[in-house]
């Protein structure tokens, strides 16, 4: 069995840089899930007497302001954190892949349309479309995910639109057609696995770069709310005490430094694995 | 050339109506009588609220009133800011030296690093410098920049006292923004320096350049970072963008008084002609930057020009 899959596994599993990456974000995503045991205690738990303590053994990474402990809000943030980044790709695929689907498949008037529309909101850098949305929704954490996510969209867009045009010329979609197939299983069923590849390797670099957006809206109070712990907000309450406190700041900046390469390094590993031909 | 410049010219002017039209229609997007959103939190009683309807025009129809705010924006009217009872465009403009400075002295090191990380790890291909260079370009795409900034205003200027941590004036209030900001803009920039001159470097002009006897420090100036910069130049405009929005951010750490500070202070306080007016802003400035980068790009690359 030689399927194209199982030979870019291969590939992927030669890659240092992905199989590192990889396996810590499996113990990330384990640590996420079974946080509850790995602390005693809880992540919103006040103890006055405790407040602003450095690292010690009793609380590994301090405690803020609330006496709070740190490792626990920090591990109980990357459910928050680790979701938030899945759930705005997720909406970003939702809203890019039927744009770029359509807008490939049909061509003419309707391409013309939906690549307006994307060239606009590439018109807004980076964040700005973000900061639109959330400004016209409101801040809070849902909004702030459905602002990354329709942000990134464009990009999902134009890449799928891209492979479909190359796709659709295919023998095997004329031979589908000529059996009778209708548009739309033309269009899932024939096109649509082509766009697998692409849409693993730049959907996994998107949940990095997803997590840091939300992070940068909630810091910048556009999102996740204190006293969620996120990790962004976290940095948000840690900026006020960085004279007294480095560790409110340093280790949720860490976690999310981590997470993001890790899922930077896998990401990097499967496009070299899957498509050679979006090395930048 | 000039051809070029003039249809890219008018191709730009359909883009700005369009952000203009979406920038307008803002205000009447968020849930609710934007009459309402217009007072923010404010309480405000039923009768002055019909006077702000009057006032803002909004019995008239959406056409109509989105004429008015163009032709207020061509007279340089964009409206007043709730807050602070001011003209958002005086707002704006007196935040623009501020911006201008950071993003000036960011790109700089932005450019400075990753031509330079990315050179060296393409010419000392597979080596520890190539893999130290990549990693910490790896590390700029994955550090947030507000932690960056945190984490520089701890060091330099809580514990060794280097550097003031906020404000603006002086090139020691500049340091540290334009150095987080450069960083992090610096990292995408440095990937690509380094696999397009690998892409030139065995090219057989190349081999010809260096058999003809000459200096390698010639070669690789003349020969492949010519070659290799037409790549670049257009990443240098779209990480343009990714500056603009980290400038947002940067400002806000370091308390800077630009564009940015103001857009984020705005949606906070709900003051939506600034938000407005800010987003307007920074869409235009990125219109014109890209504008420039396709310009220069038909320049280096005459194949471009007769497209």
């Amino acid at each position: 069995m030689r399927s194209p899959w199982r030979i870019a596994l291969r590939r992927l599993l030669r890659s240092k840089g992905a199989v590192l990456g990889g396996t810590i974000l499996v113990f990330l995503v384990l640590a996420a899930i079974a946080a509850p045991l790995l602390t005693p205690y809880e992540p919103l738990a006040m103890s006055p007497g405790d407040r602003l303590q450095p690292p010690n053994l009793r609380h590994l990474l301090g405690t803020d302001i609330f006496g709070r402990d740190m490792f626990t809000r920090v591990l109980f943030g990357s459910r928050i954190s680790l979701q938030t980044g899945l759930i705005s790709v997720t909406i970003a695929l939702v809203l890019g892949v039927p744009m770029g689907l359509l807008s490939g498949f049909y061509g003419s008037l309707t391409d013309r349309l939906i690549m307006r529309l994307v060239d606009l909101m590439l018109t807004f850098p980076g964040i700005l479309l973000a900061l639109v949305i959330v400004a016209i929704l409101g801040p809070d954490l849902f909004n702030a995910m459905l602002a990354v996510g329709i942000s990134a969209s464009p990009t999902y867009a134009r890449v799928v639109r891209a492979t479909v045009l190359s796709a659709k010329e295919h023998v095997y979609v004329e031979a589908a057609r000529a059996v009778g197939c209708s548009n739309a299983r033309i269009m899932v069923r024939h096109i649509m696995p082509n766009t697998a590849a692409p849409i693993i390797v730049l959907g996994t670099l998107g949940v990095g770069g997803a997590i840091i957006s939300a992070a940068a809206l909630s810091y910048l109070g556009l999102g996740a709310r204190p006293p969620q712990p996120e990790w962004g907000a976290l940095l948000s309450e840690g900026r006020n005490y960085l004279r007294v406190a480095w560790w409110m700041t340093t280790f949720p900046g860490l976690a999310i430094m981590t997470a993001v390469l890790s899922i930077n390094l896998l990401g990097d590993g499967l496009r070299d694995a899957l498509d050679p031909r979006l090395r930048s | 050339m000039l051809q070029y410049i003039a249809r890219r010219l008018l191709l730009a002017i359909p883009t700005m109506l369009v952000v203009s039209v979406v920038v307008f229609l803002m205000l009447h997007l968020v849930p609710g009588d934007p009459a309402i959103v217009f007072f923010g939190d404010q309480p405000v009683t039923p009768e002055r609220l019909e006077m702000v309807r009057r006032q803002m025009g909004l019995h008239r129809p959406l056409v109509v009133q989105y004429l008015g705010y163009v032709g207020g924006i061509f007279r340089g009217d964009l409206g007043t800011s709730i807050h602070h009872r001011t003209p958002v465009a005086e707002e704006v403009l007196s935040r623009i030296p501020s911006s201008a400075e950071l993003a000036l002295a960011a790109f700089i090191v932005a450019v400075a690093l990753g031509l330079g990380l990315g050179l060296l790890s393409a010419l000392k291909r597979g080596t520890w410098i190539d893999a130290t260079a990549m990693l910490a370009a790896l590390g700029g795409v994955s550090m947030p920049i507000f932690w960056l900034s945190a984490m520089l205003i701890f060091v330099f200027s809580l514990k060794l006292r280097w550097f003031p941590a906020t404000g603006f004036g002086g090139w020691d209030r500049l340091v540290l923004p334009a150095a987080a900001l450069g960083f992090i803009s610096s990292a995408t920039l440095a990937r690509l320096v380094r696999s397009s001159v690998l892409e030139v470097l065995w090219q057989p002009f190349v081999t010809t350049a260096r058999s003809k006897g000459l200096r390698e420090a010639v070669v690789i100036r003349r020969h492949v970072l010519k070659n290799a910069f037409i790549a670049v130049i257009t990443v240098m405009g779209l990480q343009f963008g990714t500056l603009l929005s980290g400038a947002v951010i940067t400002e806000t750490v370091f308390a800077r008084p630009g564009v940015g500070k103001l857009l984020v202070d705005a949606i906070l306080n709900k003051d939506f002609p600034i938000v407005q007016g800010a987003v307007l802003f920074i869409a235009l400035v990125y219109i014109i930057i890209n504008l420039l980068v396709d310009v220069s790009y038909a320049y280096l690359d005459p194949r471009i020009r007769f497209d």
